[in-house]
């Protein structure tokens, strides 16, 4: 795992930003580390423990309780569809529904559930996440960092040629 | 001296005691004779509160205008009961402070934790290693609503872990209390353990890369409240209540951690500590718990041997006795040496003493064994009775100092007779080949070895599970063993087999009680005057006047 | 998309809110200053820090998060000639359902944020703050983190603030999707590097054993920014606006089923609950009754809209009054939403109209806290699963008559028993709920096929 000398410094530097406790560093240097890879590997969970002092199954536990923190690659675009009550109220479990369809994205057993679901090609990946705090434009989604309100169904084609 | 901790005035279900300040309110309550039922609190760790077993009712005084407790009829404070339960575990008393441990809100708790402990727990019980003392099955019984209203699917989690080489977890009985994790990370001084996930979906693991391979690691069997955590070794082997606990200390080194037994008809199935604060907290290592196994070898010596020539044949007792008393009566005191152990109790090296002044040989010493020594139990002398072999003058401040010269005496032929006392020779240091040239090489030990091979005497010894005595640890604490289990065969307790022995060599009366060799200890060492066998106690006299035994380093 | 509309409703009185949307308004400094910002920051540094508490005492401000608790009396828990060091959080971890304003204040006008942080930092002697921000929020993560730098550049962070000798550095520290990050203790331990498990009380009340052990305030940026006016205006003006004990302004996010659901700043309890639904939101779907309402984030008991509430109105005269008052006329402030037991909350008011299922609604709510359920105590980890697999089942048709006491039994169990107040949050919708709507559980379960017990 080969960590770019830029990206070495920032972590350095962010590790400065908790002056009495390191280990407080973990979850910034996760996102770092996801930022770049994609995902954190084993390898990025005992690289972080080393780093801070820590022992690996400290940093384990963060990245197993964190919903965003994932251990294997995402799509190269990643939805996040709200399923919270207002947003369900507005139509979130139907707009994922459109996205999965629109995003070639199975999903087994039909259910709506949390887990990461990806498309076979790999571009894209989709998550029914938790309330992200938008709920008067419901229902909302984000894809990748991009944050997107009162999201239509007819919208979902045009969105997704965006991110491509 | 430091000050007397003052006592606070707590109210217990109604009755006013008091406890010194400082005293956790669970804790309290256990003194005033109300046990508080709960899972994740421990006396000897950190208090997370996450079990909510322990809740209870609490109050503290009603303040009038003048800031003092108002007083009641009874001139006592009149209690301000807080409406919501409180956790009793991670709060100490209080002056004035009220609790209530059965009022019908703390009924209604236990109710209700106890449910959702078993919502999802698996129906284990008739495979489950810890039924019988299964804090689940406990306070099920004493304080659960007896039946189940859960109509779901429970959660799944992974059944059989090897979480390291001696820990098999399963993590569906888990019910997350923690007590492993903060024993891994406070007492074994490795944090290894965590939870993994979220939820009800959390679960106990170690990072894939590491192993529950701590010489504690089987602590957290003895502390996990459920069959979560089993022991790898004792695991399916033996339902507890059928086990017979007997009290004894771990004799795998100079700690002397304090032990349970547990045996049935004669096996010893598994040790577990037992807590004295004063040697060993509440835990013991891996290693002195687990060596226990070759106490029920088959290869056990179970009868006195006589060698006829080339070969070893079974003899009686004292046709043996008697062949023992031949060789060493041939014998001029410096062609003697007796090789004794520091494994031995303090009765069996008084009478071995006793032999030492018999024959009147200079000849004598003890094995000096070492080995790693870690930071909380374990410790470098491997010996478990080396300041007992001081005192009773088997060997000098310096252990094995006289050794290399009694192998020499016996590679040039000047010792003939050597009488080896629960050691290997050949492990001392003694070649192979020149015990085969001794004359007389009497040996009393467990299972056979290179030495029993070639003795021309071999008595069969009881094993440290099997035998009553005293022994004197690291610190100088007198303690005793007791007998869980009976010798296999005709093996006996060495203490007897050395006084026949002495008889035979002296003509003199012998003593017929260990408590009687005890005293005859008393009477002549100092540091044990007006001490018995039962004065010691299940923990252990702290003795005065004692030299700690010069540290030991591990030999390489 | 739709346009959105975001012009502020003539009811409302823009304090917090008042560069939210505003033409031309950009998160630079610049702008912030040339609008005259930072110039409270001037005067706080130019009073003593026990005035600044003084002012936010007199000022009767209550934490906006969600809790309510005075912010005056939590600053005032730190021990006079605290020697350790003093941490302030600001807790900008929005995720209570049906809550939505932290997040403009965040990405419109981040330095707002700072400047009343700064100053609360000033008035309890932190030396060290940090922002810990959700982690969907990642824009405007770094929208703040431009502001600290221009703030650092301008001399309103670093060392020697203002000359006053006053060193304070904040830093931002995202979070990663954990709903349980908003409880205080929960946050300490996320950002102290653990998982989130929030401390039980006693001992570890932030004031005390906070961040590090250390004495620790954190705060809302709502109430953070309330600091910022407070200081300009004066506790006292600022305990004129609103009603007595429910001092201020708040910002009110409306969403489900209204015409136009929205984010409105208007003085506690200066609408009733019909004016925010009819007048200012535009009211019902067309067609559409009144169902219920959930007035203060998804964690607050839900109202039944065709109830009468009975309440104790304080009359002129100092005597209180029992009086009978329909869904509409409940005062939206802290302590009339109590009174007709539920709670003003987040602010997050989630309006339901009779084409919803309340058994569907709980469901939701449910997987809400299961999911989000740390994990770490009994009640709370296996009751929130349990209730929501209950809620699955009815509305799979697998219910049972008694499922609905089973339901109000399990959540009995979780309320008050557990470490934290994710307890109650996730009881009450439940308690409420069937409470209120008993028959529609009852309906779903007499579909079961299945013979009841």
């Amino acid at each position: 795992m080969e960590i770019p000398q830029e990206l070495a410094d920032h972590i350095d530097e962010v590790i400065t930003h908790y002056p009495v406790s390191k280990r407080s560093a973990a979850l910034p240097l996760l996102h770092l580390l996801q930022e770049h890879f994609g995902y954190l590997s084993d390898e990025a969970i005992t690289w972080v423990a080393a780093k801070l002092e820590l022992e690996p199954i400290n940093i384990l536990e963060l990245v197993t309780f964190y919903p965003m923190f994932r251990q294997s690659p995402a799509g190269k675009h990643h939805i996040r569809v709200c399923r919270t009550l207002s947003c369900a109220m507005g139509g979130g479990y139907s707009l994922l529904d459109t996205f999965c369809k629109h995003a070639n994205i199975e999903k087994p057993g039909g259910g709506h559930h949390a887990h990461l679901l990806k498309s076979s090609d790999g571009k894209y990946s989709i998550e029914f996440v938790e309330c992200l705090a938008s709920c008067g434009t419901a229902p909302v989604c984000m894809i990748n960092d991009d944050f997107y309100e009162a999201v239509s169904e007819e919208s979902v084609p045009e969105l997704l040629k965006k991110y491509q | 001296m430091s000050e007397p901790i003052p006592l606070l005035n707590v109210q217990i279900d109604g009755v006013w005691h008091q406890f010194p300040k400082g005293t956790r309110v669970i804790e309290a309550c256990a003194q005033a004779g109300k046990f508080v039922p709960r899972y994740c609190y421990h006396p000897k760790l950190s208090s997370p509160g996450n079990c909510r077993m322990c809740l209870i009712e609490m109050g503290m005084p009603r303040m009038g205008p003048d800031r003092k407790p108002e007083l009641g009829p009874d001139g006592k404070p009149v209690i301000n009961w807080i409406p919501r339960p409180q956790i009793s575990c991670a709060q100490d008393i209080a002056e004035g402070m009220g609790v209530k441990t059965d009022s019908p809100m703390v009924k209604e708790c236990r109710h209700g934790v106890m449910e959702f402990l078993l919502i999802n727990h698996p129906l284990d019980c008739p495979i489950c290693d810890q039924a019988g003392e299964c804090e689940l099955q406990e306070f099920s019984v004493q304080y659960g609503t007896g039946g189940s209203r859960f109509r779901e699917e429970k959660v799944k989690k992974p059944k059989h872990v090897e979480l390291g080489p001696r820990v098999t977890l399963d993590d569906e009985r888990c019910i997350l209390c923690s007590r492993c994790i903060r024993f891994m990370k406070e007492v074994a001084k490795d944090d290894v353990l965590g939870f993994a996930s979220r939820g009800s979906h959390s679960y106990l693991t170690a990072h894939p890369g590491r192993l529950l391979d701590s010489n504690y690691s089987l602590n957290t069997v003895d502390i996990c409240p459920v069959g979560a955590l089993t022991s790898s070794d004792f695991r399916f082997k033996m339902r507890v209540w059928f086990l017979k606990e007997t009290k004894s200390i771990c004799t795998s080194c100079a700690t002397g951690c304090n032990t349970l037994i547990g045996s049935r008809q004669n096996v010893v199935y598994r040790q577990t500590p037992r807590e004295n604060d004063h040697v060993n907290s509440a835990w013991m290592c891996d290693y002195g718990r687990l060596n226990f196994h070759f106490v029920n070898s088959t290869d056990r010596l179970t009868d006195p041997q006589i060698r006829h020539l080339s070969t070893l044949e079974t003899a009686s007792w004292a046709a043996a006795i008697a062949r023992v008393g031949e060789d060493l009566k041939r014998f001029q005191p410096t062609e003697i040496a007796v090789i004794a152990s520091g494994r031995m109790t303090n009765e069996e090296l008084w009478l071995a003493k006793k032999l030492v002044d018999s024959v009147k040989t200079p000849n004598y010493d003890i094995v000096p064994r070492s080995g790693p020594a870690d930071d909380i139990l374990l410790n470098a002398n491997r010996n478990p009775n080396t300041i007992g072999s001081q005192l009773l003058g088997l060997c000098s401040d310096e252990p094995g100092a006289k050794l290399q010269q009694i192998i020499d005496g016996v590679s040039r032929g000047h010792i003939k007779a050597v009488v080896a006392l629960q050691e290997d020779l050949t492990a001392a240091g003694f070649p192979a080949k020149d015990l085969e040239r001794l004359e007389a090489l009497i040996v009393m030990d467990v299972l056979p070895n290179e030495t029993t091979k070639r003795a021309t005497t071999v008595l069969p010894s009881a094993s440290f599970a099997e035998k009553r005595g005293s022994m004197i640890n690291v610190k100088g604490r007198l303690q005793r063993l007791n007998r869980a289990v009976q010798s296999p065969g005709h093996a006996r307790e060495d203490w007897e087999t050395l006084r026949d022995v002495v008889q035979q060599l002296t003509g003199a009366n012998g003593v017929y009680l260990i408590e009687d060799v005890f005293k005859q200890i008393a009477e002549n060492v100092p540091q044990l005057q007006a001490l018995s066998l039962s004065k010691i106690g299940d923990l252990g006299v702290q003795l005065e006047g004692v030299v700690p035994a010069a540290p030991v380093t591990a030999s390489a | 998309m739709p346009a959105i509309v975001r012009t502020p409703h003539p009811r409302e009185r823009r304090i917090v809110f008042k560069n939210i949307d505003r033409e031309g308004w950009t998160t630079d400094i610049d702008c912030y200053l040339k609008d005259g910002g930072y110039e409270e920051l001037k005067k706080a540094l130019k009073m003593k820090p026990e005035e600044i508490v003084s002012e936010v005492k007199a000022s009767g401000l209550r934490g906006r998060g969600g809790a309510g608790f005075p912010c005056g009396a939590k600053w005032g828990f730190i021990r006079p000639g605290e020697t350790k060091p003093i941490y302030l959080i600001c807790n900008a971890d929005e995720s209570e359902p049906g809550t939505f304003k932290d997040r403009y204040i965040i990405h419109q006008d981040p330095h707002q944020l700072l400047e009343g942080m700064i100053i609360s930092c000033y008035a309890v002697n932190a030396r060290l703050a940090y922002i810990y921000i959700r982690g969907e929020f990642p824009l405007g993560a770094k929208i703040l983190e431009r502001a600290i730098e221009e703030a650092k550049t301008h001399g309103f962070l670093g060392k020697n603030i203002g000359g006053t000798g006053f060193d304070l550095e904040i830093y931002v520290h995202r979070g990663a999707g954990a709903y349980i990050c908003g409880e205080e203790t929960g946050l300490i331990e996320s950002l102290e590097g653990k998982r989130p498990y929030p401390r039980i009380k006693p001992p570890y009340f932030p004031a005390a054993l906070g961040l590090y052990l250390s004495p620790t305030i954190v705060n809302n940026v709502e109430t953070l920014c309330d600091v910022k006016h407070i200081v300009k205006m004066g506790g006292a003006e600022y305990a004129k606006i609103g009603r007595p004990n429910n001092t201020g302004t708040r910002l009110l996010c409306v969403s489900g089923d209204v015409q136009r659901p929205g984010y409105f700043e208007l003085e506690v309890g200066g609408v009733t609950m019909g004016e925010l639904i009819y007048d200012i939101c535009g009211g019902l779907r067309p067609g559409r009754k009144l169902k219920a309402i959930i007035p203060g984030g998804s964690s607050a008991k839900v109202l039944r809209a065709d109830e009468r509430y009975k309440i104790k109105t304080k009359q002129p005269d100092g005597t209180t009054k029992d009086e009978e008052i329909g869904i509409e006329d409940i005062l939206m402030d802290f302590d009339n939403l109590a009174a007709v037991g539920s709670m003003a909350g987040s602010g997050g008011v989630i309006v339901m109209d009779d084409s919803r299922d309340m058994v569907w609604a709980l469901n939701n709510i449910n997987e809400f806290y299961a999911h989000e359920s740390c994990g770490q105590c009994t009640p709370c980890r296996e009751g929130s699963l349990w209730m929501n697999k209950i809620t699955t089942r009815l509305l799979d048709g697998g219910g049972f008559a008694d499922d609905a006491d089973t339901l109000k039994s399990v959540a009995d169990n979780i309320a008050g028993r557990t470490i934290c107040a994710f307890g109650e949050a996730c009881a009450w919708p439940t308690q409420s709920f069937i409470a209120k709507f008993r028959e529609d559980f009852l309906a779903y379960a007499s579909k079961n096929g299945e013979k009841q017990v």
